[in-house]
């Protein structure tokens, strides 16, 4: 038995530390996830709803209006908690022919006293519309810096393209604006790309 | 074995140690598997009660007893209680009192540490209770309204009781995986000679799949909530689309633990069954081998399936196309598992005491909740069921047969050999009828109710929800309290009853049954030859 328990010892010692690798291998893994999971999703194009980089993706063939079909678009706006703006959609609702340009208004208004740099990141609901919205000019191309109180309007210019899929008439484009950090306002960059544009720091 | 190294043994063969030091200090198998059965029990009863009182609230519709935070954090903690409180213990203290005594091995590989991690359990329980009682003082901050997936960003912006939560999750975690790294080492070196792994008995193998899937699976949950607690107080954006994170990586997280984590409820039942219904049966288990094949392919698919809880987030056709395939998979062992239950009991000699009872049950509303499962795995569907009460009445028809009957099975099957003595086999059944009957009248009308659009984790609901409402809570309260019963049939049992053989049951096989009922503070000091 001595022999046996000695020899059992020994055994038992190393499946423990090997099982005790495989935990904390596992452990590691949970956190590789992080950098792995955003470059699979880049890859392959898993998680569609964040790549933001597919609206205005499809350009209209056909450049002419087609007045024989409406579209509706709403507009809704989320602000971060940690910004302390108000940003509202001066139109909520609009009815639209594909094909045709419009122009809509959204104002936003730093609610404290210092100056505030924020970016809006734009998605598409359904998500299958998201290809088929162009958006012309935008204020979210940009960073947008509000002095303390200051207000400002912010305009954009969009249109739906003709090839949008028939069952589709209504879409709603979403902004949440997000506060950027202080590093990353002072490096001046002309346009950000139209992905998550807080990423742009990385 | 020489007998040199018996009169050693004997020399230093000692009997259980008196009061609490027997408890605390303790290494041996059988009393920490009489702790942890212990602490399951207590831990029933306090997931039961928060249950009931979701169930009283639901009773009527329109807000009478709770404020939503608090009833959410209720949802939040009878899953929690019932799962990491009340199912895994109570399947480790079956793994620790029978894994040796089934193997022929004198204790478990680690003794000591095995010791450590039943006593990580009542620290947990009680930074999970505290989490609960926090927000009742002042400061206390908010409720934990999360439900149990404490999806970001929410619990991201829940008070300080998260962080007792996480903390809770992380003794846990530690708990359940030095309890399966203890089981992996005593099953692959400590088996008697002769047994193969493929002579082991199933239990061991069920325990043996669990144990590797919670050892692959617990370290992602806690680093997951982990990286929650960073992002709530050293200023990371892990999950935070402000700072560059991706609340949705936390999903992919939780649920990378979160589905393997039912098969992990699930396995040692099944693993209990296995024994259950041949013994009952009187034939050997059929298919022996596919039933282990079965089990590693449930466990491997099962690792790999878990984004089917997240359809709704917005992945690509590709991706989902993937785990619904991959999920409805997984049907086909548990399947192939199912019928070699039924053919176990074709043309066999059956009897139905309560054990087998409880088997037959299982058998019957686990093939219900799966089927529901393979509805819910199918995406067009589970976007018009997703997050309804229909998804509720699903996973209680799969974990209250697949793990907490099962369990019960085992404790009826083995209460003889525990304690020594038989349980009143009246009393049983008696049990059994009703808690079956009010599981049923509790969990089945929830299928029509979110079949109707009654979403669940929400406090209050549309009228026209109320009779099926009224009866899911009438068979709430019937099933909560028949649970006394269960408790006083084994209060009873330890007390006294017609004395047990060592073959307890006259079908029952295993070198478990060739020991004393009750069996001696130490077994197998000199290990067994298996032919």
């Amino acid at each position: 038995m001595n022999d046996q328990a000695s020899q059992n010892h020994g055994k038992n010692r190393r499946t423990t530390l090997l099982l005790s690798g495989l935990v904390v291998a596992m452990f590691g893994f949970g956190f590789a996830m992080v950098p792995l999971y955003n470059l699979f999703c880049e890859v392959t194009g898993t998680q569609s709803l964040s790549q933001r980089s597919e609206i205005g993706r499809v350009v209209a063939t056909d450049e002419s209006v087609d007045t024989s079909r409406w579209v509706t678009v709403k507009f809704d706006t989320t602000v971060h908690p940690n910004l302390p703006w108000a940003f509202d959609a001066m139109t909520q609702k609009l009815r639209v022919h594909p094909g045709k340009t419009y122009e809509v208004n959204f104002v936003a208004r730093n609610r404290s006293n210092e100056t505030v740099t924020g970016q809006a990141i734009p998605s598409v609901a359904p998500w299958q519309a998201t290809p088929y919205f162009s958006k012309m000019d935008c204020f979210c191309f940009n960073r947008q810096t509000l002095k303390g109180t200051e207000r400002a309007d912010m305009p954009l210019q969009f249109m739906v393209s003709r090839d949008l899929p028939k069952e589709i008439n209504s879409l709603t484009l979403s902004y949440s604006f997000m506060r950027l950090k202080e590093s990353e306002t002072e490096t001046e960059t002309p346009e950000i790309p139209n992905r998550i544009a807080v990423n742009a720091g990385e | 074995m020489s007998t040199t190294t018996m009169t050693h043994d004997e020399a230093h063969h000692h009997e259980a140690p008196k009061g609490w030091r027997r408890w605390l200090f303790s290494t041996n198998h059988k009393d920490i598997g009489t702790l942890y059965l212990l602490f399951a029990l207590t831990m029933l009863f306090l997931g039961g009660a928060s249950a009931m009182l979701i169930r009283l609230e639901l009773f009527q519709p329109g807000i009478q007893l709770l404020d939503p935070d608090l009833y959410n954090n209720l949802v939040t903690n009878h899953a929690l209680i019932m799962i990491f409180g009340a199912v895994m213990p109570a399947a480790a203290g079956l793994a620790n009192w029978m894994i040796p005594m089934m193997i022929g091995a004198p204790d478990m590989a680690l003794p000591r540490m095995n010791n450590l991690s039943f006593w990580v359990l009542p620290a947990a329980a009680t930074m999970l209770i505290l989490s609960f009682v926090v927000p009742f003082f002042p400061g206390g901050g908010t409720q934990i309204n999360t439900g149990w997936t404490l999806y970001p960003p929410l619990s991201v912006q829940v008070g300080m009781s998260m962080d007792f939560l996480i903390f809770a999750i992380h003794l846990l975690g530690i708990s359940s995986v030095l309890a399966s790294i203890n089981i992996i080492v005593t099953l692959l070196n400590m088996r008697a000679p002769g047994m193969t792994l493929l002579k082991m008995p199933m239990f061991c193998w069920t325990w043996l799949v669990t144990a590797f899937l919670l050892i692959l699976v617990v370290p992602v949950l806690a680093g997951g909530v982990t990286m929650l607690l960073f992002d709530r107080h050293f200023g990371t954006s892990f999950f935070d689309a402000a700072g560059g994170g991706d609340p949705v990586l936390f999903q992919h997280l939780f649920w990378f633990f979160g589905h393997p984590e039912v098969y992990i409820l699930l396995l040692p039942s099944i693993g209990v069954l296995s024994h259950v219904i041949p013994a009952f049966s009187r034939k050997p288990l059929f298919g022996y081998n596919s039933m282990v094949g079965a089990m590693l392919a449930v466990a491997t698919i099962g690792m790999v399936v878990w984004a089917h809880h997240q359809y709704t987030v917005g992945m690509s056709l590709g991706a989902v196309t993937y785990f619904m395939i991959g999920t409805i998979l997984i049907s086909i062992p548990v399947g192939l598992m199912i019928f070699n239950f039924i053919a176990t009991m074709w043309r066999g000699s059956m009897t139905f005491e309560t054990p087998m009872l409880f088997a037959v049950g299982i058998v019957l509303m686990f093939t219900f909740g799966g089927l529901s499962g393979v509805m819910l795995a199918v995406v067009p569907a589970d976007m018009q069921y997703h997050d309804s009460m229909f998804v509720v009445a699903h996973f209680h028809y799969v974990l209250m047969p697949g793990a907490v009957f099962g369990l019960f099975a085992g404790v009826f099957y083995w209460l003889p050999k525990w304690t020594g003595h038989m349980y009143d086999e009246k009393l049983g059944k008696i049990f059994f009828w009703i808690n079956v009957i009010s599981f049923n009248i509790t969990f089945f009308p929830q299928h029509f109710l979110g079949l109707a659009g009654m979403p669940r984790r929400i406090v209050d609901y549309n009228v026209m929800f109320t009779e099926f409402n009224v009866i899911s809570s009438v068979g709430a309260m019937i099933f909560g309290l028949s649970h006394l019963l269960f408790l006083y049939i084994v209060i009873k049992t330890i007390r006294g009853g017609k004395k047990a053989e060592s073959r307890a049951w006259e079908g029952a096989k295993g070198l478990e049954w060739e020991l004393d009922s009750p069996p001696a503070f130490h077994t197998w000091t000199v290990a067994p030859q298996i032919k």
